[in-house]
């Protein structure tokens, strides 16, 4: 399989305090993959280097077929070469209708002088709908988004995501305050969507990776602990001693 | 499902019939007409307050839509008022040096008639060479060009500079105060070129219209800023009723997530920081001629801070809250001002209202901020019952959909 994002010997530090240390990472064009680790293992500073929002102070990001270094984009550039991200918290445009914020993150030409005189066609309109049938908000369409429950911002978060279009997904706990009948529909659509693109899961629950069923990586003190299936990884007597023996 | 701009924002046909009714009815009753119920005076006041209105407008693009709270936009305002101002002066000095040189003997050459207007217009700071920025001043067509170029430019290479560096919030503020702040101090300077705290003068009489009363200029400068201010409505409107709109208000409430959602969030701050001052430009080419003198007090920090006021207290965020602001305020604060309204005798004290009318100013800004944030345009919410429920109340959490606490009890 070949790679889509391929992390090598990152390392970043925060006023002396190593966040991310020599960390190497590998995902490939269309797998699931869980990260988990404890407070602090850099989980989410691994996002935030993969995104653009932080610069590494060493390392290679590489991205894509034709190998582009990820280190010289910006956030939105990035975004548009095919990387999504959601946040822990969910945050969806909450002043917007359901129908604008899936409209705002279709993947169209994102040039300001084309958004403004960009003109909604019926395809546009189909697609929005089919994502929200797909995230189970179709109901929801034309409700202000602010007013929509915690799990269901987390589930219009992903169809954003989704509506991008892009190669990778990174998410950031999506499963963080959800009944357990909304943990499994957000199960279902991460793994329709790992289908066909790659996607990174960070999540503290392990009844949630196990759901996922994926590989998965531990992180800690911001390098890769092990790597391989939950339970190979849970076996694992270093994995044992700091994360789950506490 | 497109549907036209009018039937998508029923407001903007509401806006532009009172916009029109308005223009008709202070046209019926001008001295023009003959009634002379609405004075000329009054007349340039309205004329006037349309263009404030419009550069109301621009401001509630930039901060209501796009949350960029510019406290500089009277810059733009200015220059295009002392672009339209060159012009003025130099065209209807022209005419008089011209008709006053016409009884010499001896012709006077080209070079006399400049050499004159220039002693004539520079006399008063201590020159007669004309500097390099009035190099177009001979022509209206140039100079309206530079009323757009000018604040466009300016405002392009501000904001590159500024939204570039990620400068947000209340530092953006502070460093646009401080960019027309010194643009005022700039200007203050005899040697500027644009006659220091003198300013230019004169502006009310239009050259080639020395036959036409001023009551008609007045009617016509009050006609051309209402035609503005409905073209600078109907743009907004268009602006913020489509995707665009849409990536404003996304910055506006989360800029971080517009830009992991692959839009340049600086790029969009940019081309609105920049439309916008060239609103505010075209609206003070209008203003100016109205008010007859620009002098570089006009652009000083606490103008631009007015301007956010107005928009405040009218509901920013919607375009017709922004013209209601200014339009209120700033004619409310005309009557006050103009010594108009009767002091109060306190026994121990007299209320002067020309002085205590910004101790009422301050007040109701602060009350209208505390007490209702959408400012007078809310008022109209309650009218088309779009009130939102009033939700006290912690999230109910998951599950429970999207009821909170108080809603669910009952």
């Amino acid at each position: 399989m070949s790679t889509l994002l391929e992390v090598s010997g990152v390392s970043v530090s925060f006023d002396g305090f190593r966040a991310i240390n020599n960390l190497s990472f590998q995902i490939g064009a269309a797998e699931m993959r869980a990260i988990i680790g404890p407070n602090g293992a850099g989980k989410t500073t691994f996002m935030d280097i993969v995104t653009g929002k932080t610069r590494p102070d060493e390392g290679r990001v590489i991205w894509g077929e034709k190998s582009v270094s990820l280190l010289k984009l910006s956030e939105a550039q990035i975004a548009r070469a095919g990387v999504g991200r959601k946040f822990q918290r969910p945050t969806v445009f909450e002043d917007q209708s359901v129908f604008d914020n899936l409209l705002l993150a279709l993947k169209k030409d994102r040039n300001p002088l084309a958004v403004l005189f960009y003109k909604r066609g019926p395809t546009d309109t189909e697609k929005v709908v089919a994502l929200a049938e797909q995230i189970g908000l179709n109901e929801q369409l034309y409700r202000k988004s602010g007013e929509l429950s915690h799990g269901q911002k987390q589930w219009l978060e992903i169809g954003m995501l989704l509506a991008q279009e892009p190669q990778l997904l990174l998410v950031d706990e999506p499963a963080a305050g959800m009944t357990p009948e909304e943990r499994e529909h957000t199960t279902s659509i991460l793994v329709e969507a790992a289908k066909t693109r790659a996607v990174v899961v960070v999540e503290h629950d392990m009844e949630f990776v196990r759901r996922l069923n994926c590989k998965v990586t531990v992180l800690h003190e911001g390098s890769v602990l092990a790597e391989g299936s939950l339970d190979h990884v849970t076996s694992n007597q270093e994995v044992i001693d700091v994360y789950l023996g506490r | 499902m497109t549907r036209s701009l009018f039937a998508r924002n029923p407001s903007v046909l509401i806006f532009l019939s009172c916009l029109a009714l308005f223009t008709l009815g202070v046209t019926a009753l001008s001295e023009a007409m003959g009634t002379g119920m609405v004075s000329t005076s009054f007349v340039k006041t309205l004329g006037k307050t349309l263009c404030l209105c419009l550069i109301a407008l621009a401001m509630d693009l930039v901060w209501g839509y796009t949350g960029i709270l510019s406290l500089g936009h009277f810059a733009f305002f200015g220059l295009g008022g002392y672009m339209i101002g060159m012009w003025l002066m130099y065209e209807r000095t022209r005419d008089i040096i011209v008709s006053s040189m016409a009884n010499n003997e001896i012709p006077p050459t080209q070079q006399e008639v400049i050499d004159a207007i220039g002693n004539q217009i520079f006399g008063v700071v201590g020159s007669s060479d004309f500097p390099l920025i009035w190099a177009f001043s001979h022509s209206l067509t140039l100079q309206l060009i530079l009323v757009v170029a000018v604040p466009g430019l300016l405002a392009l290479i501000f904001g590159w500079l500024a939204f570039r560096s990620r400068v947000t919030g209340v530092y953006l503020s502070i460093l646009t105060q401080a960019m027309t702040l010194a643009l005022a101090l700039y200007l203050f300077q005899n040697d500027s070129g644009l006659r220091g705290n003198n300013g230019l003068s004169g502006l009310q009489n239009v050259p080639g219209l020395d036959d036409v009363p001023q009551a008609t200029v007045s009617l016509w400068f009050l006609w051309a800023s209402a035609l503005a201010l409905g073209l600078g409505y109907l743009f907004a409107a268009w602006v913020v009723s489509g995707k665009f709109g849409s990536v404003l208000r996304g910055i506006r409430d989360d800029e971080a997530r517009v830009r992991f959602l692959g839009y340049s969030v600086e790029g969009y701050k940019l081309f609105i920081f920049t439309v916008t001052a060239i609103i505010a430009g075209i609206a003070g080419a209008l203003y100016y001629p109205q008010a007859g003198i620009i002098n570089p007090a006009e652009i000083a920090p606490i103008a631009s801070i007015y301007l956010a006021v107005w928009v405040a207290i009218g509901g920013r965020g919607r375009l017709y809250g922004a013209v209601i602001g200014a339009a209120f305020v700033s004619l409310v604060s005309t009557w006050f001002t103009g010594g108009q309204v009767p002091s109060v005798p306190l026994g121990f004290y007299t209320v002067d209202w020309v002085d205590w009318w910004q101790v009422v100013l301050g007040l109701s800004f602060v009350l209208v901020t505390l007490f209702a944030p959408k400012g007078i345009g809310g008022l109209f919410d309650y009218f088309t019952g779009r009130t939102p429920p009033d939700r006290h109340g912690q999230d109910l959490g998951p599950g429970a959909g999207s009821l909170q606490e108080q809603e669910a009890d009952t």
